[in-house]
């Protein structure tokens, strides 16, 4: 699971949760891949994401050296921060642990590289 | 064959190991889904040259999901099926991966995703694979968190195989509460064989619908797709000679046979009557 990945999903379809965002994340197995850095869609992208969430997660992971706090100005252009951004977003992979929901604490299992979403039938 | 797989088993269990495994290495089965997902992603009218952030439901071995990053899209798949998620590990797709059940919502932020497809899944939920399931509450709970998280004026095309007209009205239906505009889109509709069902779903108010393949009588393509199965080249070997089984047929037969000098019954009048049906 990757860090944009992480990004955008919630908890919110469990029965009881009202926003369910950010999920906190709790790492066992995180490994670092190289990907093709794509600056379009970077830059698209960052509009959409939760950056302090971004930065809570890489804390989490113990890999928040490097991390702009902010998004910048003019972050269109800034092709460095661009890097650093695509780096984190897409270069960083949960592979085992567990993501948490905020407000229930409920655990979603993450093996492999996939996060086990699927809830209870009394959870939903 | 024992009829849809969909009345087999809920499909998580239908997809298994094994059927997992041999389902990405037909590959009839992946060209079929190779031009469907082609054929959805054009569907989804996305603006050119520009690589956007897809969801894949139902995205099983991650062939449809493939057609996406060879477009160059970032996308991510969810599916019910731990084995069919196994396989696309496997593959090393592009797109990351989702354990999870589409009747149960999806678990995304709002305006998440730029477009979603969606290849031969849709059929799935319009079964209650457990006693507490309602498929009509749980395609409502899926279409709504899907409006919720695409962003405005973005597409989910889904193309599906609909057991019946009253199933395409409950997902219509169903779509259309949850606030979609657009409808079904269906290609070489004179086909049986060529025939696929896309579901056109808009979220930026009411658009026309895209033109259908195969609609066009007066097109020089043909009016289905070519397809190379032995089965249709044989139809029109026969087109000399009469029918088998027929009574023409019949008497031919006989004749080859007395040409043969084997022993034959004489003909009558009673020679390739029509029986009645046995029943067995």
């Amino acid at each position: 699971m990757k860090l944009l990945t992480h990004n955008i999903l919630t908890s919110k379809c469990l029965k009881g949760v009202t926003v369910g965002y950010p999920l906190g994340i709790v790492a066992k197995e995180v490994k670092v891949n190289e990907v093709e850095f794509n600056p379009e869609f970077i830059s698209r992208m960052i509009q959409k994401v939760d950056w302090p969430a971004l930065c809570k997660a890489a804390e989490n992971l113990g890999h928040l050296d490097n991390l702009p706090p902010a998004v910048v100005d003019d972050y269109e252009n800034n092709e460095d921060f661009l890097k650093k951004a695509h780096h984190f977003l897409m270069e960083i992979e949960v592979i085992n642990g567990d993501l948490i929901c905020p407000e229930t604490g409920r655990k979603f299992p993450v093996t492999d590289g996939i996060p086990n979403m699927l809830a209870n039938e009394d959870e939903v | 064959m024992s009829g849809r797989p969909e009345h087999q088993a809920p499909p998580e269990i239908f997809y298994g190991e094994d059927e997992a495994r041999k389902y990405t290495r037909n590959t009839r089965m992946m060209e079929i889904q190779l031009v469907m997902s082609e054929r959805a992603v054009e569907l989804l009218c996305l603006p050119e040259n520009q690589p956007c952030h897809i969801i894949d439901l139902g995205c099983g071995s991650g062939l449809s999901g493939e057609t996406l990053t060879e477009q160059g899209h970032v996308w991510t798949g969810v599916d019910i099926s731990s084995a069919m998620l196994g396989v696309a590990k496997e593959r090393e797709v592009e797109g990351d991966l989702l354990l999870g059940d589409l009747g149960q919502g999806l678990p995304f932020r709002a305006g998440a995703f730029d477009g979603a497809i969606s290849i031969s899944a849709l059929q799935w939920l319009c079964n209650a694979d457990q006693k507490s399931h309602n498929p009509a509450k749980r395609l409502y709970t899926f279409f709504s968190s899907l409006y919720g998280c695409l962003s405005r004026g973005s597409r989910a095309v889904f193309q599906f195989y609909p057991e019946n007209s009253s199933q395409v009205e409950l997902i219509t239906s169903q779509a259309m509460k949850a606030g979609f505009t657009g409808g079904l889109v269906v290609d070489y509709p004179n086909s049986t064989k060529a025939k696929k069902f896309f579901l056109c779903l808009m979220t930026g108010g009411q658009q026309p619908l895209p033109t259908a393949l195969g609609v066009d009588s007066r097109e020089d393509a043909p009016n289905c797709v070519t397809f190379s199965q032995k089965r249709d080249r044989m139809k029109q070997l026969r087109a000399g000679k009469a029918p088998k089984k027929s009574r023409d047929w019949i008497l031919e037969k006989k004749e080859r046979r007395r040409r043969q000098g084997k022993e034959t019954r004489d003909d009558s009048k009673f020679t390739g009557r029509k029986r009645q049906s046995h029943v067995w």
